[in-house]
């Protein structure tokens, strides 16, 4: 067999580029990235060249400046006084607390309608596909605006309470009223104090050492319970018998847990009707729980089909198996199917906790301060800055993105299946 | 050679788009409509009446232009456009002009590079509060909910009214009128803030208006115009001449009633006859022809009418003329000369 292309002998000439197969599709590919280059350019070119003819250069120097207005869900310590930057940073963590809360929710009732959906049982297999087809076919804006149309209308005002017609729930500890649901917050007498980050810069961030000294007793109790369960394993695979250790593991847990709260005096903030409004307690503004739910009903339906192909692209014969093995259904469920079946949920599952974050920029209808409220609304209608600040925008959506979809990737490397 | 063609072409769009820019006259009547961008509704200022016609005090602006350059009060898109919305809806040329209870500021003039024409309503931000709650004054409200229309200058204002008095609040933030009355009225907030004129007209669309009182305190100048862009000073100046129109008309008594008469020939008063066409050129220095201003005037009625008519003391908003009486009547309406 004759090779179709011979080793070129002669010279090499100008003319090659375009006749000589070799190089043809090269040349091509660089006329077009450089056109596409000139367009960028052009368009670069053209939108500064249009601001400047409106006296507009584009310029970042307003993110320095007072920013003005006020916030009501500051997670930390704001006043109209800080620059555009901190009420920026302040949009930015009530996005992702959003997101954060949403995405866990969203998983785990999109993982119970999932698994449900395939129940034997045809009242709740039919219940679950009517909640995915209802939340999946609605737009997710419109559940948003519904839910806190609910909210406001059906639920007592303050001044229903101070009449007597409402009373507080739950003994007397959480109040739900239509500005939002105020629930006990957790006080210590003996307090740490907080860490100060980044001194008195717009960007200072206050660390509870309270927060950081429960976890660390709690993350090492956990620790420690692992180590437990890692010697019960090896007791169960040299003898046969496995030690009963279910009280250790709780105690190490718990028990130096409560020793630091106990320690650091923990006592509940109840909410008090003080004035217009509810004080003390953790204050559930309705935006965030309107926001939280639908995002997180809407998503659910999305994620209970993924779950629910995860585990139908599972092959029967896995099952079967299993069976023969003498396996209880839980434990195939758990060490057969689920191990399979995350491989193929992981991906899509990825996008959506993508699409969650995203949507969460539909926050404006409710007037939940994300940071499209904020540097994208007030900022952008205050400084009439709205190219640098719908840039600054993609930039930090499209940072939350990847980091998510990173850490996720991360995650789907260490469930894949391992080939020898 | 290709090259050269790609930029020669760019050039020429580049120098279409910068004329396209510079006469937005000429764009409005080759497109036979004035976009105008108002509120998305705020009953007596700009809302569409039961047949879906906008009607309103803003809306009288929008005519009054249309009819003095298009000579057609109803050749008028209007576009509703939210505190949020309107100023880049402007800037990018959405919209012709905007009369849309906007408050001239320094930073809108210079920095966002808006023209504001002139004032058609000084107006104050107010408070409004349910009756029962007993609130007498704005300075009672420490730790109230506050429904505030955000990127509005009341947000600022409010934010630098409580700091000065030391007391503090809880912002709502919402985006339309519409949204702060459904807050307002369901309790979810304590107190709505907007413009003292603002509230009155949202007052008047409620239930029973009588069960909410508008605190006494005015915390700020609100002095409210109609605005165009930066960079076209021509059609700034046609915006703002129908404006004053308006304005010297009701100063020197031309009404809609009597302008047929007065404009059929030239009478004694020499500035009457300058308004309406029937001596001196002042429109065609404007770009427009000499019947300009009595078209504008024939769209509405003059300033005082557009008033009455709109919020004025006969209708449910019932605004008393206040500070926008006419100079003669100690208001701060005046109008410079047509000369």
């Amino acid at each position: 067999m004759t090779t179709t292309t011979d080793p070129h002998q002669g010279q090499f000439r100008l003319s090659m580029l375009l006749y000589d197969s070799r190089y043809r599709s090269m040349t091509i590919q660089i006329i077009a990235l450089i056109g596409f280059l000139l367009l960028l350019g052009w368009i670069f070119s053209n939108t500064a060249q249009n601001l400047t003819d409106l006296g507009k250069e584009p310029s970042f120097r307003f993110m320095g400046e007072p920013a003005g207005y006020d916030i009501n869900q500051r997670l930390l310590e704001y006043s109209n006084q800080d620059t555009h930057l901190r009420a920026a940073l302040i949009g930015l963590l009530n996005t992702l607390l959003v997101a954060a809360l949403g995405c866990i929710t969203a998983t785990v009732l999109g993982v119970i309608i999932g698994v449900l959906r395939l129940s034997p049982n045809w009242i709740i297999s039919r219940l679950s596909a009517v909640y995915v087809e209802m939340f999946r076919n609605v737009p997710v804006l419109l559940w948003i605006v519904f839910i806190m149309a609910i909210l406001i209308e059906t639920l007592p005002s303050p001044s229903a309470f101070r009449k007597g017609e409402a009373s507080l729930s739950l003994w007397d500890s959480v109040a739900v009223t239509n500005r939002g649901i105020y629930i006990p917050e957790p006080l210590f007498t003996n307090t740490l104090g907080n860490l100060h980050l980044f001194g008195n810069s717009s960007l200072r961030f206050d660390v509870s050492l309270d927060l950081i000294a429960i976890l660390a007793v709690f993350i090492g109790g956990l620790l420690t319970s692992g180590l437990i369960k890692r010697r019960a394993d090896h007791t169960q695979e040299a003898t046969g018998t496995r030690p009963t250790t279910w009280y250790w593991r709780l105690g190490v847990v718990v028990i130096p847990t409560s020793i630091v709260l106990v320690l650091l005096g923990l006592h509940w903030g109840y909410p008090e009707l003080k004035g217009f409004n509810f004080k003390g307690g953790t204050h559930l503004r309705n935006s965030l729980i309107a926001l939280w739910l639908a995002l997180s009903v809407y998503t659910a339906a999305f994620i209970a089909e993924i779950v629910r192909a995860g585990i139908l692209a599972i092959s029967k014969g896995q099952s079967e198996a299993a069976g023969a093995l003498g396996l209880r259904s839980n434990r195939t469920m758990s060490l057969v199917i689920l191990p399979q079946a995350l491989r193929v949920i992981i991906p899509p599952l990825i996008s959506n906790y993508l699409n969650l974050t995203k949507n969460s920029s539909l926050a404006i209808a409710v007037g939940y301060m994300d940071i499209t409220g904020t540097l994208g609304g007030i900022t952008m209608n205050q400084t009439g800055r709205e190219l640098e600040t719908v840039l600054l925008l993609m930039l930090v959506y499209l940072a939350i993105s990847l980091t998510i979809s990173s850490v996720m990737n991360w995650y789907n490397e260490s469930v894949k299946l391992k080939e020898r | 050679m290709k090259k050269t063609v790609f930029l020669g072409a760019l050039t020429v769009a580049g120098l279409a788009a910068g004329a396209s820019a510079a006469a937005t006259l000429d764009d409005v009547k080759a497109r036979g409509k004035l976009n105008c961008g108002v509120t998305t509704g705020l009953v007596g200022f700009a809302a569409p009446d039961a047949n879906g016609n906008w009607e309103g005090f803003d809306v009288a602006v929008c005519r009054a232009v249309a009819a003095a350059v298009l000579g057609d009060a109803n050749a008028v898109e209007f576009v509703p456009t939210t505190g949020k919305t309107r100023f880049t809806a402007l800037a990018s040329g959405e919209v012709d002009m905007l009369a849309r209870n906007t408050t001239w500021t320094l930073s809108r003039d210079a920095d966002l590079k808006f023209t504001f024409v002139g004032v058609n309503y000084y107006d104050g931000q107010g408070f409004m509060v349910h009756k029962d709650m007993g609130v007498s004054s704005a300075k009672e409200l420490d730790g109230a909910t506050v429904c505030i229309q955000t990127g509005t200058t009341t947000e600022l204002n409010l934010a630098d009214f409580f700091r000065a008095n030391n007391i503090s609040y809880e912002p709502v933030p919402i985006e339309t009128n519409a949204e702060g009355q459904q807050q307002y009225l369901a309790g979810a907030c304590d107190t709505y803030t907007t413009d003292a004129s603002g509230l009155a007209a949202t007052r008047a669309t409620f239930e029973d208006p009588s069960a909410h009182v508008v605190l006494p305190e005015i915390i700020s100048k609100e002095p409210l115009g109609p605005l165009v862009r930066h960079g076209d000073n021509e059609w700034g100046d046609i915006v703002r001449w129908t404006l004053n129109a308006l304005i010297s008309a009701e100063e020197l008594g031309i009404t809609s009633a009597n302008i047929g008469e007065l404009s059929a020939a030239a009478g004694d008063n020499p500035e009457i006859n300058r308004i309406l066409g029937t001596e001196g050129n002042l429109g065609e220095m404007l770009g427009l022809d000499a019947e300009w201003a009595k078209r504008a005037i024939m769209a509405g009625g003059n300033y005082g009418e557009v008033f009455a008519k709109n919020i004025g003391e006969d209708t449910p908003i019932a605004l008393a003329r206040g500070l926008n009486a006419q100079w003669q009547d100690g208001g701060l309406i005046y109008s410079p000369p047509f000369r």
